[in-house]
């Protein structure tokens, strides 16, 4: 087995060492009623060129997104990945680390953390960041189990724009903790009225922006109606690239923002992994969950980073713990700043037009066909069409002309009535010709 | 009654007038290194002995702080939130961590006096 | 003895040290005009942002890309690794990780591939996941299997989930508040428990370092739950009781949660399905190699015993002939919902089913012995001098060790560690398990040769020795070779900065 280094010979030499005549001897604290006699019903070994052939067959049954025009969004964004993004994550000494809990040897890795903090804190306009979480859905969890312990309430309002997925991961962690969920109709042109809802017994209005039908939001007057009511406002975007064109959730006046950082430097990899990002005030900072990295010296002077305040995590504090989380999103947290290092503002700036410009430009293009009908008034890369009949039916037979169109509301919210409606995104990466082929693809289709 | 009381958790009380200066000792903030934070409750809330009170952070610990008589309390030492070393350099000084008004004064006979508290730590080994 | 590394270190103009080069952050090198990514400004816009476009500057720095490669690389040569270098992390498990499974991961038609397109277009992952299912369930004997849990405290979550809501269908979660937790366990478990709204209650292990069937039994009750067991545990001992106590608490009416956090030790040797499992995480990063990536991204696939098998989360698989369908919502049945948007760390899937693939069972069940024959080869090593808490007994993959071998050096567990940096080691894992003073756990995995083995008992020999010998600058001013020296983390928690600012 070419993973295996020890060799037969090694291997009786470690054992007479040992002392143990075989493997059976050296599994001696195992009841020998549970150790396996016969190896399982499995195959064996397989060379690369094996491994490599079976799995390419699989990947082959799979459309993927670079082999069509795509147009899927709601959450999960396909971007251009910079070449060198993928190479320098693939470093070993990135790859191949573990969490740096030996900062002398781990600067690489705290730096880049500590450098992540600072460009998360900044996009979304907060004080502090911490080192990511599973992904956005997951934070916006933690966001309103935060906020809980902060107001000491345990009500949280969900807008119903937010993301369905994220809906439901509220819904069960709420369940399971003993919350209150107040979730909001689905609202497909944001007209809902959130302010009427918050009370006095309302921990936090947990708003997303683009919403999941692509709607902008405006987050002030929310965040006003929350603190005047002594809650939080969690602000939630799954787009982090409209970051780049939008007034930052921090600007108006959000206490928590969390997202979806998958949009860079990440690919979409069917789900996953992606990366929650975490953003809060500085006097927060003590309710924050997750890993967190700061700035300190060496016995030299020398500037360094450490994981720091980590008396909140669960390996000191146990049940007592801000959040059960162990683990972080590390590879992705690095994959998503260096392309927003290769990007810096200018880039991000361009890289948010360009995704604007080519959503506006579709919109523009599906005006000429007629029954179809876009309920936004405003939108960064993401819309919501109104179709004639069932969404769902046209996206396959759209697949079938070889354009996935889009993402049927009905995926995401079975029972709420809104088979007609179709999720469709555009980003910098879909040219003249692939928004061409959507509307043929679509003409054609109905 | 003067000076200072302790308990088992080492924790000191010194009754000063009707209030009662709650710290650690100066071997629980040896025990504990360098303290990084200190958490302390709201002024006004009531808490009854045992009670968690307070949790003092070191870098590398959590530890909680329980209320080693009943009471009332009345003022935090706000001075820990931008220096909790204090409590490190004097925690029987500018290191107390809060006063509480005392419910029951027969509580406090059941702490230890000073050459208890010794005899105490000696045992403790 | 060596001079004082001031005398050395600070000597260049530079700051640099030959090949270890010091590296500002971004905030310092990069600037808001300058970008390493080329796009097309759209050559029309008229924005349909209402009122809610960006008016000042956020301030992020760009690089070019030379800029950008040479910042990356520079930074990653400050990091140990395991392709650098043995890195004996007990209960993290680091092996070696295969370049096969991140070259399959990026075919496009696994990583350009949208979690929400028509299923009919994917389903080739679809059959990847089943596949990887086929494994997991196989390798350890269990029902079904929740495949969405990002990592394994995210995997606890399911799995009392799950537990909980067997208990409501029994209507009784609302007697059962109390999770049985050893005092070994790692800090997940009581953190997951306490999030769900159980009390933990701790067990204790005996002597010899293992729970006991009279423990649990004294521990359970009407108002249990649960018990969450890791094993092999954390001291590295295989829990020989756990048949008895699964029974003692399946006949108390409670569940058995297994933390599969050191499945790599028995893995196609030994299954939990056999040991009365309820519910289990596998790691995937650490049992099948998908990279650690400094910390994250985990995986941590949960499996089912027939009894919660009905409980478990959305999205999972269902076969409908030759087609696959990825059931997204509960519809009404008793799954207790959603962990997580869209349906699990599917890069980790490809990669773990790639390790798997390559190693078959044999091989599987060959590594899992290495690992073990590895740690103990290392226990018998190094056993006559250093100690172990538990006696003299055979370990699973990872080896124990105490620091009272150090007692009267003035060399603590901590400067030990410090010293292997500077032979060029990352430390083993220290001061876990919490129940054992000054714990040194050892992990060498089945990556490791021979060669590599011997090499790293004669430098932990050498350095107890020295320790023996009362060098204790060696050790009390180390690491001396490394990218930095220790690093103050006392100013950084009493004064967190957090984020750059220019100052």
């Amino acid at each position: 087995m070419r993973y295996l280094p020890l060799t037969d010979v090694d291997r009786t030499q470690m054992r007479e060492a040992i002392g143990v005549a075989d493997f059976a001897a050296l599994y001696a604290d195992v009841p020998s009623e549970l150790l396996l006699e016969a190896p399982l019903d499995l195959p064996r070994a397989k060379s690369e060129i094996e491994v490599e052939r079976l799995l390419s067959a699989m990947a082959k049954r799979n459309l993927s997104a670079a082999s069509a025009p795509f147009f899927i969004g709601a959450g999960a964004y396909r971007h251009h990945i910079p070449a060198s993004v993928d190479h320098l994550i693939q470093r070993s000494e990135f790859l191949t680390s573990y969490t740096p809990y030996q900062p002398e040897i781990s600067q690489g890795t705290l730096q880049y953390l500590f450098e992540f903090q600072t460009q998360v804190a900044m996009l979304t306009g907060m004080e502090i960041a911490n080192a990511s979480m599973y992904d956005g859905s997951t934070a916006c969890a933690e966001a309103a189990l935060m906020a809980h312990r902060i107001t000491k309430r345990r009500k949280a309002i969900l807008s119903g724009g937010l993301h369905p997925h994220y809906a439901d991961v509220l819904r069960t962690i709420s369940h399971f903790a003993g919350d209150e969920i107040v979730a909001l109709a689905p609202d497909v042109r944001a007209r809902e009225d959130i302010a009427s809802a918050i009370d006095d017994s309302v921990s936090c209005v947990i708003l997303q922006t683009p919403d999941v039908f692509g709607n902008l939001r405006d987050l002030a007057p929310i965040a006003e109606a929350c603190h005047r009511h002594g809650a939080l406002l969690v602000a939630v975007f799954t787009e982090a690239v409209s970051l780049g064109l939008l007034k930052s959730p921090g600007e108006m006046g959000a206490d928590i923002t969390v997202g979806e950082g998958q949009s860079l430097g990440n690919p979409l990899s069917f789900g996953g992994p992606y990366l929650g990002l975490f953003a809060t005030r500085q006097s927060h900072l003590r309710q924050t969950p997750g890993r967190l990295i700061g700035e300190t010296v060496d016995a030299d002077g020398r500037r360094g980073y450490v994981v720091t305040l980590s008396a909140r995590e669960q390996h000191i504090r146990r049940d007592k713990a801000t959040s059960n989380i162990c683990t972080n999103s590390n590879l992705c947290a690095l994959a998503f700043s260096i392309h927003l290092s290769l990007l810096g503002e200018a880039g991000l700036r361009r890289l948010a037009r360009a995704n604007h410009a080519s959503a506006v430009d579709l919109v523009d293009r599906l005006a000429s066909v007629a029954g179809v009908e876009t309920l936004n008034e405003s939108f960064f890369n993401e819309f919501t069409l109104r179709v004639p009949g069932d969404a769902a039916r046209l996206v396959e037979a759209m697949a079938e002309q070889g354009v996935l169109a889009g993402v049927p509301v009905s995926r995401l919210l079975p029972d709420a009535g809104l088979d007609d409606l179709l999720i469709v995104a555009s980003t910098e990466v879909d040219t003249v010709e692939d928004r061409e082929a959507f509307v043929a693809a679509m003409r054609g289709a109905l | 009654m003067s000076g200072e009381r302790y308990t088992k958790d080492h924790d000191f009380v010194r009754v000063e007038d009707d209030v009662a200066i709650v710290g650690i000792t100066d071997f629980a903030q040896s025990q504990l290194g360098d303290i990084v934070f200190v958490e302390l409750p709201s002024p006004g809330r009531r808490v009854a002995k045992g009670e968690q009170l307070a949790t003092i952070e070191s870098v590398k610990a959590a530890s909680e702080i329980y209320a080693p008589i009943s009471g009332e309390v009345v003022a935090i030492n706000d001075r820990l939130e931008s220096s909790p070393d204090l409590v490190n350099k004097e925690p029987l000084g500018e290191g107390w961590l809060l006063t509480l008004r005392v419910d029951d004064a027969s509580e406090l006979e059941d702490l230890m006096d000073e050459d208890a508290y010794r005899a105490f730590l000696e045992s403790e080994g | 003895m060596l001079d004082h590394p001031k005398d050395f270190s600070f000597e260049t103009f530079s700051g640099n040290r030959g090949l270890d080069q010091e590296e500002p952050p971004i905030f310092e090198i990069g600037r808001t005009d300058t970008s390493g990514v080329d796009i097309e400004e759209p050559a029309h816009l008229e924005p349909r942002l209402g009122a809610l476009e960006r008016k000042g500057p956020i301030g992020l720095p760009g690089l070019s890309e030379p800029e950008a490669m040479r910042h990356y690389v520079r930074l990653s040569r400050k990091n140990y690794s395991i392709d650098a270098g043995l890195y004996p992390l007990g209960s993290c498990t680091m092996k070696h990780n295969p370049r096969l499974n991140e070259k399959i991961a990026r075919l496009a038609g696994f990583a350009d591939l949208h979690p929400l397109q028509p299923q009919s277009t994917a389903q080739g992952a679809l059959a990847l996941m089943e596949e990887l299912s086929r494994w997991l369930l196989t390798l350890t004997g269990m029902s079904a299997i929740a495949l969405s849990p990002k990592a394994g405290a995210h995997g606890e979550l399911c799995g009392l989930m799950a537990i909980e809501s067997a208990l409501a269908a029994r209507g009784e979660a609302q007697t059962r508040k109390v999770v049985l937790i050893p005092q070994s366990a790692h800090g997940t478990n009581p953190a997951s428990a306490a999030l769900l709204g159980f009390q933990p209650r701790v067990i204790e292990a005996g002597a010899d370092g293992v729970v006991s069937e009279e423990a649990v039994a004294k521990a359970l009750g009407p108002d249990v739950a649960a018990i969450m067991l890791t094993n092999p545990n954390t001291c590295g001992l295989f829990e020989r009781n756990i048949v008895a106590i699964a029974r003692r608490v399946h006949e108390a009416g409670g569940y058995f949660y297994c933390d599969g956090a050191n499945f790599n030790a028995i893995a196609g040797v030994a299954r939990p399905g056999d040991m009365g499992v309820d519910a289990m995480h596998l790691n995937l990063h650490k049992t099948f190699s998908t990279p650690h990536g400094g910390g994250g991204p985990g995986s941590g696939p949960v499996v089912f015993s027939e009894r919660l098998a009905p409980f478990a989360p959305v999205p999972f698989l269902l076969r409908e002939g030759e087609t696959l369908r990825l059931v997204e919502h509960g519809d009404g049945a008793q799954s207790f919902g959603r962990l997580t948007a869209f349906h699990g760390q599917f890069g980790t899937f490809v990669r773990a089913l790639a390790y798997i693939l390559s190693h078959g069972a044999d091989g599987l069940a060959q590594a899992s012995r290495d690992a073990v024959l590895s740690a103990n080869y290392l226990r018998v090593a190094l056993r006559d001098v250093m100690t172990q808490p538990f006696g003299d007994r055979l370990c699973m993959h990872e080896v124990l060790f105490d620091d009272s071998f150090l007692e009267g050096t003035g060399v603590s567990t901590l400067d030990f560690a410090k010293a292997m940096i500077d032979e060029g080691y990352h430390p083993m894992t220290i001061y876990f398990p919490l129940v054992v003073h000054g714990a040194m756990l050892i992990e060498p995995t089945e990556s490791e040769s021979k060669r590599s083995l011997d090499l790293f008992v004669a430098t932990m020999r050498d350095l107890i020795a020295s320790a023996k010998r009362g060098e204790t600058r060696r050790f009390t001013e180390a690491p001396r070779h490394a990218p930095r020296r220790r690093l103050d983390e006392t100013a950084a928690a009493r004064k967190p900065v957090l984020r750059w600012s220019a100052s």
